[in-house]
């Protein structure tokens, strides 16, 4: 059965689109079918992360608005046959979007894809709102940083009282996405920790991702960063996280790089 | 190849710069709704000949940096086999 997910945050800058990009590559790996979708109307930019900026015709706004078919506006990954994008409009605005329409896209989407993967606007407007609106599922993704955490709880109040299912009095299943993550600094008490970020917000954790140079190297080539460097820290953090979405029990542990055999010479590891 | 390259991986920040250029001319140049103009202009002229099913039109395009490829793909009915069945 389709899984309608969506990634959000409130706060920008988190980490948002390379969540979207990268869980969506890694569950694609696995051979599910995956759409990603970008809700971002007016400022989208999943398809550039992903490397597709090129190829946009038809986007979200025009299948909402029946001037173009499903199939003509989903875009083929290059790399992942079963991988595809669902671009945002770039130059109309989110009031272009109807409720309506959103859900009949969404519907539409749940018959020939495993996962649905909604990437959110940041903000709690209405793009941010139509992007949780029918999620099963919704992926938090926060900094170890006080404003992050706070717009993060906000973002949870949300989608407890404002989704179709919560308002079905369903329980909408929520998981915390930590980015950015500095476990040297945590060390040092520079940098809240795993559990202090878990003890406010009371939500599962579904993964850790290291900060690492990795994240913008992978943007600025336009590949997801699973796909970019799959045995990097990040790569394969989001590869777990994306196994403990399909159900998998994996020990959560922070990855860090590998030592490459050139920095072992100079007799230091890679950053970590 | 740069020297970066010569210890792991090539740069990275050339190929953003790039691709924001090119990406970016065409978002400044405020001609979004060409490609959907031409498709609905191509489909008119050629439905006053043939009958064409929407649901087979395929359309691809590569925003390059001097030109954009715009490919369409449209499935025109046999007409042949559509007498044939009429016969039957």
């Amino acid at each position: 059965m389709a899984q309608v997910v969506v990634v959000t945050s409130g706060k920008g800058g988190v980490g948002k689109t390379t969540s979207t990009a990268a869980l969506g590559a890694a569950l694609a790996n696995a051979g599910e079918r995956v759409a990603v979708v970008d809700f971002d109307v007016g400022l989208r930019n999943l398809d550039l992360v992903m490397g597709a900026e090129r190829r946009v015709v038809f986007d979200l706004v025009h299948v909402v608005q029946g001037t173009a078919r499903l199939s003509q506006a989903l875009i083929r990954d290059k790399r992942i046959e079963t991988l595809f994008l669902l671009a945002a409009s770039q130059t109309r605005d989110k009031d272009a979007l109807s409720d309506d329409g959103v859900e009949r896209v969404i519907q539409e989407l749940r018959q020939s894809f495993d996962w649905i993967i909604c990437d959110s606007p940041a903000g709690i407007e209405r793009g941010a709102s139509l992007a949780m609106r029918f999620a099963d599922l919704a992926v938090v993704v926060a900094n170890p940083e006080v404003s992050s955490v706070r717009d993060s709880d906000r973002i949870i109040g949300l989608l407890d009282s404002t989704t179709d299912k919560a308002k079905r009095g369903e329980q909408l299943e929520k998981s915390l996405l930590l980015t950015r993550y500095d476990p040297a600094r945590v060390d040092r008490g520079e940098m809240l920790g795993v559990d202090d970020v878990l003890e406010i917000l009371c939500i599962p954790l579904l993964g850790i991702i290291p900060e690492s140079k990795e994240v913008l190297h992978a943007s600025n080539v336009g590949l997801p960063v699973t796909l970019n460097n799959p045995d990097s820290a990040p790569a394969r953090a989001y590869a777990d996280a994306a196994r403990r979405l399909q159900g998998e029990q994996i020990p959560l542990t922070v990855p860090s790089e590998k030592a490459t055999l050139f920095s072992r010479l100079l007799g230091r590891r890679a950053a970590a | 190849m740069n020297f970066g390259s010569l210890f792991g991986r090539p740069r990275s920040a050339g190929t953003a710069h790039h691709r924001l250029q090119v990406l970016l001319k065409h978002e400044r140049r405020g001609r979004p709704d060409l490609i959907p103009v031409l498709r609905e202009d191509i489909l008119a002229a050629i439905g006053k000949h043939v009958t064409v099913d929407e649901d087979t039109v395929r359309l691809k395009i590569d925003r390059g940096e001097t030109v954009s490829l715009l490919e369409i793909e449209i499935e025109i009915p046999n007409e042949t086999k559509r007498e044939q069945k009429a016969c039957a």
